[in-house]
């Protein structure tokens, strides 16, 4: 795997995020480069998913600034990050239930829809085209990620591998530039694990994708990412490849375990 | 046998999606409106016109409002008659005192005031939600109402608050006989059906049903929650708004503010809930169900005591009526939440496959 990684595309500085007395994430500070898959690991409850909401927007982290591409904000809303290309998964699929495999996926593409209520009422001319046109993109994400069998089906219907990938699937029509992964492969087996981390590979590949991604499947974060990220209690502890991960004694202490 | 795609062969993104892009489906519409629109106006009775098929479209229509509310973007609202008594009274006003305004003109602007209104008292739905929002919109439900006896401008001074409405003219053409009233109806709810039909399945649709599925999902992708929200109470009293004008102008004549009260709002809550909830078909079941019910029990009570030479004392089939009613609610809660419109999806899959179980 040879890939150009360039500049950092995403600065984490400083941040501290406290929900009362509970310090969630303390002085953290990481980068990220373009194109790059950086994964962040940690023990439960270290903060790793509240970076991510940090991120893009859902939380308000007391101090610190993040810089995506030119833009640097202390306070974001996830409507905002959305339109400055940042996509997200989540841990417990946050998938639209009542809709179909197709409609989920659509909706990932509604930032980009231009036309207005009475042209949708119409549905005709200019707001029919824009639908085929979107359902041509949202097809190929489909294709990318082979779930043409299951397009038309109800999401609920679908076993959990299944839905994990819909989910992707959701967050890559928005046609991110950075794309946000809570444990894309938390609860599969082996065989699942093995396709999902091709898709991220595919993804990253293909489109030219920056990935941040939560995962506890070590074998997983060390086979795929470029760089890892490690917290523990809200502070990062560790920071670099995972061969200097793997090296790491105060990771090793905190994470992967130690000799007594 | 009938109902089969075998052969019907879609080769483009925009045959897919279609309104119905099963050739059966279409024909099936195609017949159920050349029913409606030429069979029913030539032998159906007055009686059955005035009675039984003007409120059911009327109550299809404030059905589908409550529906586009409630089923799609996800929000409970109790509010549904006040809407419908701001578009009566608009529609009144409007005719009232502006000289010459066409009655399909005075249609749309009472639709746009129930809109407005309906955003007002939506605003708290961008707070609370669920159970609560519900009882907030309790208060449209009892302020309206009270507003308009208590303003009596909004009546023109009428005792009371009861409004005559004037008659329905069209370019020249008198809407006053049964038949033609009942076929402006029509073709106002089969017109408005289709564009809420439109807007369920474009990107506002997604929206809604995005907001109502995962919010938190929905605001990450790049949804504003918020607009998505006013934009269903504002469609949504839109819709209720025009049904409350017809309600007035083609149903009853003449409308006080009482009568558009809590019991009607739940009267269109039962319809969503029998009918289906996100589902524009099951909007027209439901209403169908609810106006056509009271009529077959008391048909049915009727004849059948008088089979069995019983003489039911006075207000039985009336409280039948409400057993019956109280039972099926609970039935499809319990049974079949997405109603009506549901058990029809699940026929049309069986006899796709008919006679074979897979």
């Amino acid at each position: 795997m040879t890939r150009i990684l360039g500049e950092p595309i995403l600065s984490v500085d400083n941040i501290s995020l406290a929900f009362g007395g509970v310090k969630a994430l303390a002085n953290v500070s990481f980068h990220v480069r373009e194109h790059e898959i950086l994964a962040i690991i940690g023990p439960n409850g270290a903060g790793k998913s509240s970076m991510l909401n940090v991120i893009n927007g859902v939380y308000r982290p007391q101090v610190g600034e993040i810089r995506f591409r030119d833009r640097a904000w202390k306070r974001m809303v996830p409507y905002e990050a959305a339109r400055l290309g940042i996509a997200r998964t989540f841990q417990n699929i946050a998938l639209f239930k009542g809709m179909s495999v197709l409609d989920n996926i659509m909706t990932g593409r509604n930032l980009k829809m231009r036309s207005g209520l009475i042209r949708q009422a119409l549905y005709w001319g200019p707001n029919l085209r824009e639908e085929i046109e979107h359902r041509e993109k949202v097809e190929h994400i489909i294709d990318f990620l082979q779930i043409e069998h299951v397009r038309k089906t109800p999401v609920g219907r679908l076993p959990y591998g299944l839905q994990k990938r819909v989910e992707l699937a959701r967050a890559l029509a928005a046609e991110p530039t950075l794309l946000l992964l809570d444990e894309p492969m938390a609860g599969m087996n082996v065989e699942e694990k093995q396709d999902m981390s091709r898709f991220v590979l595919d993804v990253n590949e293909e489109f030219g994708t920056t990935i941040v991604l939560i995962e506890h499947d070590m074998g997983v974060v060390m086979d795929i990412s470029d760089r890892v990220v490690v917290l523990d209690y809200g502070r990062k502890i560790g920071d670099g490849t995972p061969d200097e991960i793997r090296a790491n004694p105060e990771v090793i202490a905190a994470y992967l375990g130690v000799a007594h | 046998m009938l109902y089969r795609e075998a052969g019907q062969f879609k080769s483009s993104y925009a045959e897919d999606q279609a309104l119905f892009p099963i050739r059966q489906d279409r024909y099936g519409m195609l017949v159920l409106l050349a029913i409606a629109f030429v069979g029913v106006p030539l032998f159906a009775s007055d009686y059955w016109l005035t009675a039984i098929l003007v409120p059911f479209l009327v109550f299809s229509l404030a059905a589908l409002g409550l529906n586009i509310l409630t089923g799609y973007a996800g929000q409970l609202s109790l509010g549904t008659a006040a809407f419908m008594a701001v578009g009566a009274f608009a529609a009144y006003n409007f005719e009232l005192r502006v000289p010459g305004l066409p009655v399909l003109v005075s249609f749309v602007l009472a639709g746009l005031v129930a809109a407005l209104v309906g955003i007002a008292f939506g605003l708290p739905s961008l707070r609370i939600r669920g159970f609560y929002l519900a009882v907030a919109t309790l208060a449209a439900q009892f302020f309206i109402p009270w507003l308009l006896v208590k303003v009596s401008w909004f009546s023109n001074y009428s005792a009371s608050g009861v409004i005559t409405t004037q008659p329905i003219e069209i370019l020249g053409f008198v809407f006053d006989s049964p038949t033609r009233k009942y076929l402006l109806v029509l073709a106002i709810v089969c017109v408005l059906a289709l564009a809420a039909k439109n807007l369920v399945r474009s990107s506002i649709g997604r929206a809604w049903m995005a907001v109502r599925d995962m919010d938190v999902a929905a605001e990450v992708i790049g949804i504003r929650i918020v607009r998505a929200k006013l934009i269903a109470f504002a469609v949504s009293s839109f819709y209720c708004g025009i049904a409350g004008a017809l309600y007035a102008y083609a149903y009853l004549g003449s409308v006080e503010p009482d009568g558009f009260n809590l019991d009607l709002s739940f009267r269109i809550l039962f319809m969503i809930i029998i009918g289906g909830v996100g589902s524009i078909l099951g909007s027209f079941l439901g209403a169908a169900f609810i106006t056509v019910l009271p009529i077959f029990l008391d048909v049915l009570l009727t004849d059948g005591a008088h089979l069995f030479n019983l003489s039911l004392p006075a207000g039985v089939t009336s409280m039948a009526q409400l057993v019956v009613f109280g039972g099926l609610i609970i039935f499809f809660l319990i049974v079949e939440p997405h109603g009506l419109a549901r058990l029809w999806q699940i026929a049309k899959e069986k006899l796709r496959l008919w006679p074979f179980p897979h």
